[in-house]
């Protein structure tokens, strides 16, 4: 899983700006300032809480976001050209052949009348121009993949004769039945029981590895980034607080909110009774980026600056930081 | 490929065992499932089947013909024969067998009330897949699409149902077919609104934008997603105004509007020449309302099992 450093990237998303808004409301800034990079084969990771914004980005970057009340800005470049401008019929040949989404609810991202063999093998036909015997004979062979047992016969079976880890595995067949360059996950596992969690993440694990492609892991999950990514992009309220590789991330937090979110965790090795550290407040207890830093009300580290001026994200030593305050080792240490 | 994937089956996987019982279950054989469970779609079923086996056979079941008047002799201004040992329910009151008139009546019902349906079901399914899958996926040009298709339906619907199948039936002339287009008219806007609607909401559905993300093409989106799970609510619909139409064929007739062909046996004519002679003979304007209103029913009950049926949240 080494990062290949050098070679240029395969989707660039420069200062991306999502903001939805109909007449007469005030607009929200679902998504702003965003930008990261994915080259060939690296797989980055997305946290955030629930209404960070990951998934917006995510549908930004797919052209999957409504047409009516939606404002993009930025530029989301792949192969040098700016997705946001392009039009339909160029972004639907590219989605699933080059860049494919796994979502989050597996129960209800596949259509329950039609039998899943044929979903699969539709996106065959579609995209590589095979006949309906051989896109089927690809479908149950990606089912094998992914681990199902007797494919062949689960090919005739309805969504609802599956578990959900067993949908959730098919929809990842879908996803990499094109052999894509890059694979968005939104959360892929959230929905899923605990083990069937591990399972599939080992599948995805897997093969994402075996066919070469990039990922964008969406999760609010530390664990599933820690398993999954190379590089990590923290966001809170709409924004990118910090952005390093995952060894730094996890061994030394910077931003008070990735540093909250990994204490939160609760460890195995700590002394029975000890209570959980959960960040103060919700994420409803946001101050506007334009007034001061979002995560300041919340904030253990929160000085002066912090409620007056708005933080930008900067080079700090190893990593990008948007903090006026940001941890540091001996701080680390003394709350440990 | 590494060999190292976790086998999905094995114990922990609980959600993996199917229901032997349920294997192979479609959408619509399941429903059949629930359905002989429900004792109201039985009750409803039943209705249905001895309609159409009644329709079907009803040369079996009499020696005569319908609206032959051949014993009008019979028949005086102060009295009707009742039922006896050739005539089961008696005379009408022009000397016509009364079961005979009442069995071929359920053979016309039907076909009146099939072919009327059939005709609405098919104009207004059009309509509605057009604009609702214009309007599901199809982005402004769709949205105009939809808005235009579904403005000429609400002129149709601004207008009584009745009174628009009068007035087509008017203008068609006495005859059967004139008949039943004018019911089936009549019952294009609601098809069209129902599945037009279910279409829009089914186009916001998770495996809707999966399909897009998947880059699919958005006919093929419409035609193999989006339809196929709007359908539900339509099919129930049609046998719901089965019931409806045959009300609306009796009604026409009773109007003047359906056929004058003295041989044809027809429930809404039979309840009109009923009519004065009710003190006298009151059996010639039940018998035939009593078949109107069992068989409106046995389809209402039948059409709302299948809702039932259908229906995701109702499924057990």
């Amino acid at each position: 899983m080494t990062s290949t450093t050098t070679s240029a990237p395969l989707l660039a998303v420069r200062d991306l700006a999502v903001t939805f808004g109909t007449k007469g409301s005030r607009p929200v800034h679902a998504v702003d300032q965003v930008s990261f990079e994915i080259r060939p084969g690296q797989h980055v990771g997305l946290v955030g809480e629930s209404g960070s914004g990951k998934s917006v980005t995510s549908l930004a970057i797919m052209g999957l976001l409504p047409r009516r009340g939606v404002r993009t800005s930025g530029e989301v470049l792949w192969g040098g050209q700016n997705l946001l401008e392009a039009d339909r019929k160029t972004m639907s040949r590219l989605r699933g052949r080059d860049i494919a989404m796994v979502f989050q609810d597996p129960m209800t991202s596949l259509n329950p009348v039609v039998p899943v063999g044929i979903q699969v093998s539709e996106v065959i036909t579609r995209h590589k121009g095979v006949d309906r015997r051989e896109a089927a004979d690809r479908a149950e062979a990606l089912l094998r993949k992914v681990g199902i047992p007797d494919p062949g016969r689960r090919l005739g079976e309805y969504p609802h004769q599956l578990s959900g880890g067993m949908r959730q595995r098919v929809l990842i067949a879908m996803a990499l039945a094109c052999g894509p360059k890059l694979l968005i996950a939104d959360e892929p596992t959230t929905a899923l029981d605990v083990t069937i969690q591990a399972q599939v993440l080992e599948v995805l694990k897997d093969l994402v590895k075996d066919t070469d492609a990039a990922l964008l892991m969406i999760t609010h999950d530390l664990g599933v980034v820690a398993g999954l990514c190379d590089e990590v992009n923290v966001m809170y309220s709409g924004r990118i607080v910090e952005s390093t590789t995952k060894d730094r991330l996890f061994g030394e937090p910077r931003h008070p909110y990735t540093g909250g979110l990994l204490e939160s965790i609760p460890r195995l090795d700590s002394p029975r009774g000890t209570p959980l550290r959960p960040i103060p407040g919700s994420p409803t207890q946001t101050l506007p980026w334009s007034e001061g830093c979002a995560f300041s009300p919340r904030c253990r580290n929160k000085i002066d600056s912090c409620t007056t001026s708005t933080p930008v994200l900067e080079q700090h030593e190893d990593r990008q930081l948007r903090c006026f305050n940001p941890l540091t080792e001996a701080r680390q240490e003394a709350r440990s | 490929m590494s060999m190292s994937l976790p086998p999905a089956s094995g114990g922990v996987d609980a959600g993996l065992v199917v229901d032997p019982e349920v294997h192979g279950v479609s959408l619509w054989r399941g429903a059949v499932r629930r359905l002989r469970r429900n004792p109201t779609a039985i009750v409803g079923a039943l209705i249905v089947l001895a309609f159409v086996v009644l329709a079907v056979i009803a040369p079996l079941l009499t020696s005569y013909e319908p609206g032959s008047a051949e014993w009008a002799g019979d028949v005086t201004p102060t009295s009707v024969p009742g039922p006896s040992e050739d005539h089961w329910l008696g005379l009408d009151r022009f000397g016509s067998d009364m079961w005979t008139q009442m069995v071929y009546g359920a053979r016309q019902s039907l076909v009146y009330g099939v072919v009327s349906t059939a005709i609405g079901l098919a104009a207004g399914a059009t309509l509605g897949a057009l604009a609702g899958g214009f309007g599901a996926v199809g982005g402004r040009f769709g949205g105009w699409v939809d808005t235009t298709v579904m403005r000429c339906v609400d002129v149709m619907l601004s207008i009584p149902s009745l009174l628009l199948a009068v007035s087509i039936a008017a203008v068609l002339g006495q005859n059967s077919y004139a008949v039943m287009i004018a019911i089936g008219t009549a019952q294009v806007p609601i098809f069209a609104r129902l599945l037009r609607g279910s279409m829009l909401s089914q186009g916001k559905a998770d495996y809707v934008l999966a399909a897009d993300a998947l880059g699919l093409r958005k006919g093929r989106i419409v035609m193999s997603h989006v339809l196929p799970n709007s359908v539900g609510p339509t099919i129930v619909q049609a046998t719901l105004n089965l019931a409806t139409a045959i009300i609306e064929v009796a009604a026409l007739s009773y109007l003047g509007l359906g056929t004058s062909d003295p041989a044809v046996a027809e429930w809404g004519r039979m309840l009109v020449a009923a009519q004065d002679r009710f003190d006298a003979a009151p059996r010639l304007a039940v018998l035939p309302g009593v078949a109107i209103a069992i068989t409106a029913l046995g389809f209402t009950l039948f059409g709302e099992a299948m809702r039932e049926a259908l229906d995701p949240r109702t499924r057990r």
